[in-house]
Parts: structure tokens; C-alpha cells; sequence
């Protein structure tokens, strides 16, 4: 064969949701709760910003971490929201969406043979992202008993006090599970006393609902230990314009900086001057897709109870994570409701150890796709268990 | 604030049910009743009608906005003409507004000759109506915050992680 591909690549699997793609196009009538993003539109404002830019012939590179005005729009959004102070000028990036912050992360930090600890269910590009830098991925998993938040036991059970990193994502996807202060303390209490460094996925931030988000950078002792991220694809609905952001200690962010500068080069330009606006002048439409969000979230909550298939109290992010009945594997299930009923939705084994025996329910979809979708689940329910 | 929150969802969709709306709040489903009974009785809802884009429809439906200037004089008010004017079944909404003009009006009919001989018949024959300049929708793109349109499809992956 002439093209020998990298062990790396070869290692992961492809995605564990790709055979469901092709079911999904056999039908013209699928509702989707399977998708990761939000289904409203970017806010004009942002969008206006884009244009203009464009408009003026702004199309150039900008600095290799983002434009200065970002970041310094950047600093004051997490210092507001978050209690998280970061110094624009070397404590940020900016990159093409936090995706790529993750990656920069990984290659940053990660050398052959180190130990990346993943809690699970979670986002499923982490794990992937860990093989293709060289590293090795302990898996933790969490569980509804614990409300799907990462607790010192299942630390020290999967053995992550020998690991290196440790990630975080909450609110999580795919649980819509959140952690507070009180439940972040041991875990930040772990990582100092193993010294692991924390990457903190926080691109649900702004969606958690019944209060307020807490960041483990915040934490005695955290800050110096921990690269958070985040981004405009969820809260700002900009998922096609690629921006994220990384915050984190200067030596780290720097890093970063180096492996991005030869690679990405810069984030998209005209995406940067969209999320300038967003910050400056779009919170009040923030703030009506977050409630939108959140009838949804108890509409969806509501309607599984009713239909009678266990589900956990999602509190962030647009997800919720429903238990499959007795007999079915999550995988079972979600194929039957995608042929049978035109409902699809995505088993929860794929975000890995935790995930299995649950469904992820995306309700990033209009009220009436929710109610039909969920009318069509119980109809499946009815006949089927 | 739960009766608030009961309105801006009733104006979002009417037909949304009290058990539907009870999911949303997490209101019990009679609370949800009770408040949609109150704001019924207090007059704040008054009534639910179908957001109708008439483009839609084959046959013809004609809209007009007429802008009205009246005379007031002692013994007639804003109300006494409004009175009038609102109790015909042509005119759909009837506002007092402030500028260039007194009323705003809309008025629906089957054809432009059927609204324009109701506006040359019945509304400038009224003593105290001194001037009526009456626009014809050609086009309707929003009503009651809802807008029209082919109804975008939802081009999003259906699996996206």
C-alpha cells in the first residue's frame, strides 16, 4: 500500500454515530434530538459586525492569539460571569472554536506515554484528542447515583491520581449534568494533591439553569493548575463561525500559541469581529435563548416522566440523558426509534464509560418538533416494551 | 411572575395545552388553568385567534391600513367615533395614535372593490371623519411576532456531537 497512515490515526475508531447518518437519510420525515447545536440563529448584531468587516475588506490575518480587542472583551465576559481574571496579553488565545483550543491543549502538554483522565460521558472528541498527541487515556467513568458529577471515588478507582491531566466538561454533554462549588472543592483538592493539570470545558457555561456556573480555575490553588475553555458556539449560537477561546496560565497559553501560530495561524477573522459584537451588544438575546432553553429543558424532562423512561435532572448545557428501558441496549433503542418512529437521538455508550444503557436528547429543536418527537418516543415506548 | 410567564407563552402559541404549558413552567397543570382563567376574567387575555397568512391561501383576501383625521367637537370625543367605527365587521383592529393622523385602522374584505366601497359608503360619510388615506397590503411579512415565510429547513447534521 503506498500510503502507510499513522498508527495514531489508525487507533481511533470512527465515530460510533456514522452508521446512524445513513438510517436517518433512508426517511424525509426524521426529527432530529441528535444534534449538538443550537437551533437559533446568530444574533444580527454579531452578524452585521461579520458583514461589515467584510464589507471594509478586514480579511487579513489577525495576531496569531486573536485580536487584542477581543481578548480584552474576552477577559472582562469571564471576569463578569465567571469571577475568572485572565490577562488579555498573554493569558488568552483565541482559536478556531474551542475544538481546536482542546487539540492545542493536548499537543501542548501531553508527551508519549502520559496519562490523560477523562471523566465520562463526555464530549466525544477528547479521547481521539489524547491518541492522535500520544497519549494515553485513563477513562472515569460518573453515574446517575452521582447525578453524572466526578467524584474522588471514581477518581481513585479508574486510578487517575497516576494520570497527568485530568478533563472536565460542565455542563456536560452529553449528561446536562452541572458541578458546583461544593462538589468541584475535592476534585480541585485531588488534582493538587497529585498534581494534575486540569482542562476545564466550560462552552456550556452561560446555559446552566437554577445557577450559576462555577469554574474550577476559580478555586484555591486551581488557577496556576488549569486551562478552561470556552467559545461563542453554544450561548451565542455560532457554531459555523469557528471561535473559541483558551484561558489559562502564560507558560500554557503560550505553548498553545506556538502550536497554533504554525498551524492555524490566526482564528477567523471575520468570526473575531462577529464575536466582538456579540459580547458588546448581544446578552439580551443570550439571555431569551437561555430561557428558551430552559422551558424546553422542562417540557423534555417532563414529557420522559411521563412517557415513563428514567430521567436525570439535566441542569445545563441543552441536553438531557433519559435511561433506555430494562432489556434494551442504548444503541438498540435509539436505532428503533430512528427507524420505526423518524426520532433521532444519540446512545449514550458513544461519549464513553457511563454513557451506556442512556439516550442523549438534544432539545436544540422548536417546541413543536419536541412535542411530536417525544409523542413519537412514547408511541415507541407503548408498542414496543 | 407564573401568570406573566403563562401569558408570554399563550402569546407564542395559544394552542400550546395547559398540560404542555405545566411542563414548561413547572406550574401544576391546575395552577395553569386557574391562571389563564384569571387573566380571562380579568380581561387581559381577550381572546385567541390563527396568525393567518393569507398568501398562503388561493382565494383573495384584501387587507387595508386607512389612516383616519376627525373633528372633535364638544360633544363628541375620540371614543364616540371609535365606538362607531369598531362596531363594523370590516374593520379588524382600531387604534388611536399619536401623528400625522387620529386612527389607524384595518380593515379586511373579499375584494379592493368590496373595501373601497366600504371606505367611500360607511367609514367617510361619519360627520366628524374629515380625511381617510387608505393603504393596501400588498404583502405581509410578519403578524403577531410571527414571521412568514417558506419555512426554512433545518439544514443542521441530524447527528452532531
Amino acid at each position: 500500500m503506498p500510503l502507510d497512515l499513522s498508527d495514531r490515526v489508525q487507533t481511533v475508531p470512527p465515530s460510533g454515530i456514522r452508521r446512524f447518518f445513513e438510517i436517518a437519510e433512508e426517511r424525509d420525515d426524521v426529527i432530529s434530538l441528535g444534534v449538538g447545536e443550537p437551533d437559533f440563529a446568530t444574533p444580527w448584531a454579531a452578524r452585521d459586525a461579520a458583514i461589515a468587516s467584510l464589507e471594509v475588506g478586514k480579511t487579513s490575518y489577525t495576531a496569531n492569539r486573536g485580536k487584542r480587542e477581543l481578548r480584552e472583551r474576552i477577559a472582562d465576559y469571564v471576569a463578569d460571569g465567571f469571577d475568572l481574571e485572565y490577562d488579555p496579553a498573554d493569558e488568552i488565545i483565541v482559536t478556531a472554536g474551542a475544538s481546536e483550543a482542546v487539540d492545542l491543549a493536548f499537543r501542548a502538554l501531553v508527551d508519549p506515554g502520559d496519562t490523560v483522565a477523562i471523566a465520562q460521558p463526555s464530549y466525544i472528541s477528547y479521547e481521539p484528542g489524547v491518541i492522535f498527541a500520544g497519549g494515553e487515556v485513563c477513562s472515569v467513568p460518573t453515574s446517575k447515583a452521582d447525578e453524572f458529577t466526578l467524584t474522588v471515588e471514581a477518581l481513585e478507582s479508574a486510578g487517575a491520581d497516576e494520570a497527568d491531566l485530568l478533563v472536565l466538561c460542565y455542563p456536560n454533554n452529553p449528561t446536562g449534568a452541572v458541578m458546583s462549588e461544593a462538589e468541584l472543592e475535592p476534585i480541585a483538592e485531588f488534582a493538587r494533591e497529585h498534581d494534575l493539570t486540569v482542562l476545564s470545558d466550560e462552552i456550556y457555561a452561560e446555559l446552566t439553569y437554577n445557577g450559576s456556573h462555577t469554574s474550577i480555575a476559580t478555586l484555591e490553588g486551581m488557577r496556576e493548575r488549569t486551562i478552561v475553555f470556552n467559545g461563542f458556539s453554544k450561548a451565542h449560537a455560532m457554531t459555523g463561525l469557528r471561535l473559541g477561546y483558551a484561558l489559562g496560565p502564560p507558560k500554557a497559553i503560550n505553548a498553545m500559541n506556538k502550536i497554533h501560530q504554525y498551524t492555524m495561524l490566526s482564528a477567523p477573522t471575520t468570526a473575531q469581529h462577529a464575536a466582538i459584537e456579540a459580547l458588546d451588544s448581544c446578552d439580551e438575546e443570550v439571555r431569551e435563548m437561555v430561557a428558551q432553553y430552559d422551558r424546553r429543558r422542562q417540557f423534555v424532562l417532563s414529557r420522559f416522566r411521563e412517557i415513563g423512561l428514567d430521567v436525570f435532572e439535566a441542569k445545563g448545557a441543552f441536553y438531557c440523558f433519559p435511561e433506555v428501558p430494562d432489556g434494551w441496549t442504548a444503541e438498540e433503542f435509539a436505532e428503533g426509534v430512528l427507524r420505526e418512529e423518524g426520532v433521532a437521538v444519540v446512545p449514550g455508550d458513544v461519549f464513553g464509560a457511563g454513557g451506556e444503557g442512556h439516550l442523549r436528547v438534544s432539545y436544540a429543536t422548536g417546541l413543536n418538533d419536541l412535542r411530536e418527537a417525544l409523542d413519537r418516543i412514547e408511541t415507541f415506548v407503548e408498542e414496543h416494551v | 411572575m407564573s401568570e406573566r410567564e403563562v401569558l408570554e407563552l399563550l402569546r407564542e402559541n395559544a394552542r400550546y395545552s395547559t398540560a404542555d404549558i405545566a411542563r414548561m413552567t413547572d406550574l401544576d397543570e391546575s395552577e395553569v388553568a386557574t391562571a389563564i382563567d384569571d387573566l380571562e376574567a380579568a380581561g387581559v387575555v381577550q381572546g385567541y385567534q390563527a396568525v393567518v397568512d393569507w398568501d398562503e391561501l388561493e382565494e383573495e383576501r384584501v387587507r387595508a391600513e386607512v389612516e383616519l383625521n376627525v373633528r372633535l367637537d364638544r360633544e363628541t370625543g375620540y371614543d364616540d367615533i371609535a365606538e362607531r367605527l369598531a362596531r363594523f365587521p370590516e374593520v379588524t383592529a382600531l387604534r388611536l395614535v399619536s401623528g400625522d393622523y387620529d386612527f389607524d385602522m384595518e380593515v379586511e374584505g373579499d375584494s379592493i372593490r368590496e373595501v373601497s366601497q366600504f371606505i367611500s359608503e360607511k367609514v367617510a360619510p361619519v360627520p366628524e371623519i374629515t380625511q381617510t388615506v387608505t393603504h393596501y397590503v400588498m404583502t405581509s411579512y410578519k403578524e403577531n411576532g410571527i414571521e412568514f415565510g417558506d419555512g426554512e429547513e433545518d439544514d443542521r447534521l441530524s447527528f452532531s456531537p
